[in-house]
Order: structure tokens, then C-alpha cells, then sequence
């Protein structure tokens, strides 16, 4: 056999097998081939300067954008569109290096119509403004799958609308940050102390900070007494009663103080005060462009579906207007949009998303097909009996999971000691007060808001968003994404652990798989020539395994469903299949896994063993677990292979197969009210509904840019390992947080010393909230830097 | 020493128009993408290979 000079492609750095060369450069595949000639005829060959192989492999089967023409289904994801111009923003996944920006900018040297477009590399996204007279959205997209960046396209909107954006948090930030450096100016003669000659110099400054403080109570920090009113109504005192309570008094405390000319007023405090407290806020919305928590079955079905009308034409329409009695094509690779009956085609379907069977399934002819499986062969002609809404997967959504707000889950720390701190804190202003009253009204007023201003819980509405961002950024870094930083203390607070099995323990697509037996090189071949005529699911797994090194002519090929295949190679049978199908195989093998066994020439081989395959460090990883929590295992498969699950899983009865994803949701139930706090390890649709319900919900995936369901957070494969790692460090993130709420309880006991002996001045104030909040923001990020190197997340 | 109000009156002046420079700079979305245009900016017209200088 001659040896092979490996060739690398031109385009994507892939190994050529063929070899297609053009311009003295070699590519693996048409599809690569062919974005170099759109490339090259369009003089944007920089494309391949900027970096080495930049491009994503060709080699898979263009898709079609028909669906595109439909005006409906356009209008839903154009942004904008008049006379001259059409404004569309996609999300394309394959974006990874600085040519993809250079090439996807370029666009207009290769489609003239383009007029305008921007790539925003960290979202993904690109926005193309283009001219709709000379060109369609069609074209527009099927020019980007043809250069290798296919946007992806869902009926869930994946271009979102930024947040932070929305509620003008920067705006507010600026405004209070702008006020707070200027009345910091106005203060400083003040803290000096003015000479009576200066008296009306420090009149003039006073009013001056009094006018800069309005934008900030008015506009900067509306927000805090909008929220301290809803607490009010709802009759539980959240943290921004305390904040509002602090930020009015000191308001009207500096008000009066510059009317009565009876000091300097507190605008500094009151404008720093809330300038920080923004900050938090800020640091506390942490978004991730390119990834979705809210994802439900609309974002993993198509956007249309090709619908065969009584004429037999075949026109694209909107997933939602399927209606029962329609007929269907669905091609290979595409997902099976409603619950519907095979009509034509030769069904293979994989249905490990939505079940977690994790072997491909054969329908035959007027067999229900339910939706959510992806065809693996050929084109399927179906008539659709229920409407994508109420499909046997989809229906799940109209679970009572779905509906309730999370707000019924475990409350968070700051929730529940900002209610009894709001208490404690009116109880003792007032009984400064009165302790006050009899002596002098006006030391007892002086005192009253003193205290309400001093014990103002800036540090306590700081501790938990600097400590929160700041484990989210650790825990960004090992890969782990969660929705929001409430999610942390939820992780804390688990003690069950429930996983499911295919994609999320076991890895998808990859068996481990072995020939037990001796087979020659020549007969590896003959296997694999006769598997490769069949399109069954273990057959295709035989054939990615072996090589095919020669071409051995193949005669009388049969496949006897049920049972293998069976054909003759120069008068020698071979039988490959089932135990009692190829002759010799002792049938009392205690296996839990399918096998395939071999028979050439009357001789038996031996048999393949397919075993699924653990995500490797899986059984460490549930060792650890196991010291401190419950574990369970919630399959959709069947019972096989339960041999190689209770090696890891110690418990036996903590097993459950054949489970429905009503089942999955109804356990995690079932265990909640047992008052355990739940941890849900899942990846497919099947688990949307127990990672809804459950208190931490985490969708594990391999490809961060795939469909994940709805969940609290999502997980890299890769990091599954680092799950204890992850839990104990949320843990120890909420130490920090107590601490430092202890911290600033120390700060507010000195305060309120000041503040009851009626002595409390504005320059104590103005240094002390700073220096607090300043203590509590450098002990956050230390303690969790540490903390954070001692669970191993972090490299010292 | 009445020139301080004068200086006052000028500086709240020059900081409110750095105030409203920083609001149009993020209403014309400047702060939207703060990654992309750092590599956009090294994007040459043309590159050449050495060897096709030659």
C-alpha cells in the first residue's frame, strides 16, 4: 500500500484524503474548494493571510433556504426596512478569529447589494444592511453559508436585545457619578472647616450640592424607591426598604440642614451612596451574549417546514401554521417538527435529545413518529396528526413548571436579613427618639435620622454582588455559565443530586466500542464493506470503527430485519448479526450491552461489544459527590447497561429507568417535598421540565453554541469533573457573604454610637461609608480569589 | 476671592459637556462592542506576501 503524504486543506486544516487542487493549493472537499473560489474571484484572498486555516470545514450537506421567501417568516427577523434599505442582524456560531471579522465586513466585494455591515465579534452577530431591490434575505444567507458562516436561524429570537441597555444603568451611573465628584468638590472646604468671614461662601456651596444631589435621588436612584414600595405592598421589607428609608432621610436631613442653616447637609454621602450602590447593580448583571437560559422547544424545531400541498408542490411554511392532516418532507439531519405518521421513506430517527435512548430507532410505514427526533437517512414524506403545540414533547410546557415564576424558591441571604435588619433599625431610631424627646426635640430629630442615615446598609447591598460577580467570573472561566448570580446561593444550598443519562453522563455519539476475538486485516475489510450496505444504526458504528483498506467485491447482499446481514465474498458467507443469527456465538453471554457478532466461512470471529461510554472522570466525580449527597440516575432509556450504573452509583435503588420527562418532573418534585434541595443534571428536552422545577437546574453541553433547554445554568462538558469543585466553592462564596455582612454590621455598630449621642457630623458619615464600602469590596474579591485557588478553580 | 464663583460656574460648565459628550458617545452605541474594532483597526488594505513582492 502506498504510503500517503498528508496534505493539510488549504481552508479549513483538515487532513485531504482526496485530493483537489487549484492555484497550488490543496483543499479536502468541494465545499472548502469552493469558498476558496468565492474568495479568490472576489480578490478577499486576505481571508487566508490573516490567519493559518481559517476557515470551518464544507464537507456536509448544503441546506436550503427557501423559507427565506416567505415573506412572514422574513419579517420576523428583519430589524428594519424602508424603501432603500433592509437592516437584519444574524447570530453565526462559526465565528472564532480575526479573518471571520476581516471576511464577513468584506461581504459587499463579493454581494454589491450589501451596503453596510458590522461584525460584533464577543455576541457573535452580524449586521448586514442591504439593498432589497438587488438582492433578497435569501441570497443574503445562503452567501454566508456558502463562505462557511451559516447564521442560526430559530423562531426564538437568538439576537437579543441587550439588558443593560434597557434600563439605562450606565446613563444612571454616569448622572450620579458625575454629581458625586462635583459635590465632592463642594464639600471638601467644608471638611476643612470655613472661617467665619467664609460663612457665605459654604452657603452657596451648600446649595449647589443640594441641586446636584436632585438628579441623583430623582433619576439615578428612582429605581430604589420604586422597589422599596412593591416590598412595602407585598409586606415583606426587602433591602431597598433600608436604602430608600436612608437615601430620603438624608435628602430631607440636608434640606433642612441648608434652610435652618444648621450644618453642611449630607449631599455627599447621599450622592456617593448612591453612585456606589449602582455600581453594584452593575457588577451584579453579568450577561452572556452568546448564550440563552430561556430556551424552550420553539428555539430546537425549525423555523418552516416543507409542506407538499394537494397539487404535490412543495413550498416552506411557518413551523406554527402546521395544522393536522398536512403532509410533510423532512430530509436528512432534520428534526421531525409535530407527532406525525410515516407515509414514505426509510425512518431512522434519533431520539436521544428527547427520550435519552441512545440508539437511533427504525419506524416502518404508518408508524406514529413523535416530534422531536432528528431523521438520519434519507427524505421522510409524513402526515402530521397533532400541531406542533400539542405534540406529545411540546405538551410538557404547559406543565404548572412552566408558569410559576421562580420567586417560590429558597430566598436569598440578603432577603432574609434585610427584613429583620429593616426591624431593628426603625426600633432603634425610634427608641433614640424618645430617649431624646424629653430633653431637647431637636437632638432627639438630630439623632433619629442620624441613625437611619449611619446605619444606611450600603456594605450589606454591596457584599452580595461584588462576592457574586466575582464567583461568576470564576466560575465563567472553568466553563460553567449560570443565569444569574442568585444561582450561587441556590448551588450552596443542594443536597440531592439527580442526573440524567445520555449526553449528560454518558457521551452522545461516541460508544466505546471493541472486538472481542481475533480479526485479520483482510476480513476487517470484508466487514466493512458489507456493513456499509446497511443503514442500520450499529451497522454505521462498525463501519466507523474499522478501516476499509481494500475494495473486496460484496455479492448477494441481504439484510433480514431483526436479525443481520448476510452476503458472499468468493463463495465464502458471511453472516453478521444477532447471537443466533451468526452460527456459533454461545448465547448465554451475560452482556448489558448490544452486541454484534461475526461469522465468515463457517467460522465464528467473534463479536462486537458497543458499551456506552462515561464522560471520562465521571465515576471519580461521583465518588466525591456521594460523601456529601444523594445521588440518583433518571433514564428515558431502558434497563441495559445497568450493570456498568450501579458500579458507580452505590445505591441501587437510586436508579430509575424508562422514564418519561413527566416522570423526571415528577421526581424532582416528589423529592422537594421531602424538603430537599435538588440539583438537576440534564441535556435534553426530555429534562426541560425536571430542570425547570428543580431549585439548581444545570444543562450540560459539549458545544456551548448548541440548543440547551431552559435551565439555571449551563455547563461545558469538559468541567463536569469540577462539579464538587463548583458546589463547594458556592459554598464557601456564601461564608464571604455572611462575614462580610458581620463586617458591616462592626461598621454600623460604630456609626450608630456616633449617631445615638446625637454627635454624628457629616464628615463622620462621609468618611465612614466609603471606608466600608470600600473594606467590603477589597475583602469580596480577596476572600473569593482565595477561596477560589483552594477549590481549585483558579490557578495561584 | 469672588472669582471662585466664576471658576465654579466654568468648571460645572466644562464638566457637563464631558457629561453629555459621554451620553451621546453611548447613545450612538460606542459602548456596544468593545472587542471588535480593537481588531478591526489592524486590518491592513492589502497583505502581501514576502515571497510575492518579489
Amino acid at each position: 500500500m502506498a504510503v500517503l503524504i498528508q496534505f493539510q486543506c488549504y481552508h479549513c486544516g483538515d487532513d485531504c484524503v482526496i485530493e483537489l487542487v487549484k492555484d497550488d493549493k490543496k483543499f479536502c472537499c468541494n465545499g472548502c474548494l469552493n469558498v476558496y473560489t468565492i474568495l479568490s474571484n472576489g480578490g478577499l484572498n486576505n481571508y487566508y493571510k490573516l490567519n493559518q486555516f481559517p476557515g470551518a470545514n464544507q464537507n456536509r450537506e448544503t441546506n436550503k433556504f427557501n423559507y427565506l421567501d416567505n415573506e412572514e417568516i422574513a419579517a420576523k427577523l428583519i430589524s428594519y426596512s424602508d424603501t432603500e434599505k433592509t437592516i437584519v442582524t444574524f447570530y453565526i456560531p462559526a465565528i472564532h478569529c480575526s479573518s471571520c471579522i476581516w471576511l464577513l465586513e468584506h461581504l459587499n466585494t463579493i454581494n454589491p447589494a450589501v451596503l453596510e455591515n458590522r461584525v460584533d465579534f464577543l455576541k457573535k452577530q452580524v449586521y448586514i444592511q442591504f439593498n432589497y431591490h438587488q438582492t433578497s434575505l435569501k441570497q443574503i444567507v445562503a452567501l454566508l453559508d456558502q463562505i462557511g458562516y451559516e447564521p442560526l436561524i430559530s423562531s426564538q429570537d437568538v439576537v437579543q436585545k441587550d439588558l443593560a441597555q434597557k434600563d439605562n444603568l450606565i446613563t444612571k451611573i454616569a448622572v450620579a457619578g458625575f454629581c458625586f465628584g462635583n459635590v465632592m468638590l463642594l464639600s471638601f472646604p467644608a471638611y476643612f472647616g470655613l472661617s467665619a468671614a467664609e460663612e457665605n461662601y459654604g452657603r452657596v456651596f451648600s446649595l449647589l450640592s443640594i441641586l446636584f444631589s436632585l438628579p441623583v435621588v430623582f433619576y439615578s436612584g428612582l429605581d430604589y424607591f420604586k422597589r422599596a414600595f412593591y416590598s412595602l405592598k407585598q409586606r415583606n421589607l426587602n433591602i431597598d426598604f433600608p436604602l430608600a428609608l436612608g437615601i430620603t432621610v438624608l435628602l430631607l436631613r440636608t434640606l433642612s440642614d441648608y434652610i435652618f442653616n444648621t450644618g453642611e447637609g449630607f449631599a455627599d454621602s447621599l450622592t456617593g451612596l448612591i453612585f456606589f450602590l449602582l455600581i453594584g447593580r452593575y457588577v451584579q448583571q453579568k450577561t452572556y451574549h452568546h448564550l440563552s437560559f430561556e430556551r424552550d422547544y420553539k428555539s430546537f424545531f425549525p423555523v418552516a417546514v416543507d409542506v407538499i400541498d394537494t397539487e404535490n408542490n412543495i413550498s416552506p411554511i411557518a413551523l406554527d401554521r402546521i395544522k393536522t392532516g398536512d403532509r410533510i418532507l423532512v430530509k436528512n439531519q432534520e428534526i421531525i417538527p409535530a407527532d406525525a405518521i410515516l407515509l414514505k421513506g426509510n425512518a431512522l430517527i434519533d431520539f436521544s435529545f428527547v427520550t435519552g435512548e441512545a440508539q437511533p430507532i427504525k419506524k416502518v410505514w404508518s408508524e406514529i413518529i413523535y416530534a422531536g427526533g432528528r431523521q438520519t437517512s434519507g427524505v421522510l414524506e409524513l402526515e402530521v396528526v397533532k400541531p406542533v403545540s400539542q405534540s406529545y414533547l411540546t405538551g410538557l410546557w404547559n406543565n404548572a413548571a412552566f408558569q410559576k415564576n421562580s420567586e417560590n424558591r429558597t430566598k436569598t441571604f440578603v432577603d432574609k436579613v434585610s427584613h429583620y435588619f429593616s426591624v431593628v433599625l426603625l426600633l432603634l431610631a425610634s427608641l433614640t427618639f424618645l430617649y431624646w424627646l424629653p430633653q431637647n426635640w431637636q437632638t432627639g430629630l438630630n439623632a433619629f435620622t442620624a441613625v437611619l442615615i449611619v446605619a444606611c446598609p450600603c456594605a450589606l447591598a454591596l457584599s452580595t454582588p461584588f462576592t457574586m460577580s466575582a464567583a461568576l467570573r470564576i466560575f465563567d472561566r472553568n466553563k460553567f455559565y449560570l443565569k444569574n448570580t442568585d444561582v450561587v446561593e441556590h448551588l450552596a444550598a443542594i443536597n440531592t443530586l439527580v442526573f440524567d443519562k445520555t449526553g449528560t453522563i454518558t457521551l452522545t455519539n461516541k460508544n466505546e466500542m471493541s472486538f472481542i476475538g481475533q480479526l485479520s486485516l483482510q476480513n476487517q475489510g470484508l466487514v466493512y464493506h458489507v456493513c456499509k450496505q446497511s443503514s442500520h444504526p450499529l451497522s454505521r458504528k462498525i463501519c466507523e470503527y474499522l478501516d476499509a483498506n481494500s475494495k473486496p467485491v460484496i455479492e448477494n447482499f441481504k439484510e433480514i430485519t431483526g436479525h443481520g446481514l448476510s452476503a458472499f465474498y468468493q463463495y465464502q458467507e458471511i453472516l453478521i448479526g444477532n447471537s443466533s443469527f451468526a452460527v456459533g456465538a454461545t448465547t448465554n453471554l451475560a452482556s448489558n450491552c448490544p452486541t454484534v457478532h461475526v461469522n465468515i466461512d463457517q467460522n465464528y470471529l467473534g463479536y462486537f461489544k458497543f458499551e456506552q461510554k462515561l464522560r471520562p472522570g465521571f465515576v471519580q466525580v461521583l465518588n466525591r459527590l456521594n460523601t456529601n449527597f444523594k445521588t440518583f440516575l433518571l433514564s428515558g432509556d431502558h434497563e441495559q447497561e445497568i450493570a456498568l450504573f450501579q458500579k458507580t452509583f452505590h445505591q441501587k435503588d437510586n436508579l430509575f429507568f424508562n422514564q418519561t420527562p413527566q416522570n423526571k418532573l415528577d421526581f424532582i418534585l416528589n423529592q422537594q417535598q421531602q424538603n430537599n434541595k435538588v440539583l438537576m443534571l440534564g441535556d435534553g428536552l426530555n429534562d426541560a421540565g425536571a430542570l425547570k422545577q428543580s431549585d439548581v437546574g444545570i444543562a450540560i453541553t459539549d458545544n456551548i453554541n448548541n440548543f440547551t433547554p431552559g435551565s439555571d445554568a449551563i455547563l461545558d462538558g469538559e468541567s463536569l469533573t469540577l462539579l464538587p469543585n463548583f458546589i463547594a466553592f458556592s459554598k464557601a462564596c456564601v461564608k464571604i457573604i455572611h462575614i462580610s455582612f458581620c463586617i458591616a454590621i462592626l461598621y454600623n455598630i460604630v456609626g450608630i454610637s456616633f449617631a445615638i449621642q446625637g454627635k454624628l457630623s457629616p464628615l463622620v458619615a462621609a468618611i465612614l461609608m466609603p471606608v466600608s464600602t470600600l473594606t467590603i469590596i477589597s475583602f469580596t474579591s480577596i476572600a473569593t480569589y482565595f477561596s477560589a485557588i483552594k477549590h481549585q478553580l483558579k490557578q495561584p | 476671592m469672588s472669582i471662585i464663583f466664576f471658576l465654579i460656574a466654568c468648571s460645572i460648565f466644562l464638566a457637563l459637556m464631558f457629561l453629555i459628550a459621554f451620553f451621546w458617545a453611548h447613545q450612538a452605541g460606542q459602548n456596544k462592542d468593545l472587542y471588535t474594532p480593537s481588531v478591526r483597526i489592524l486590518f491592513d488594505d492589502e497583505i502581501v506576501d514576502k515571497d510575492e513582492i518579489k
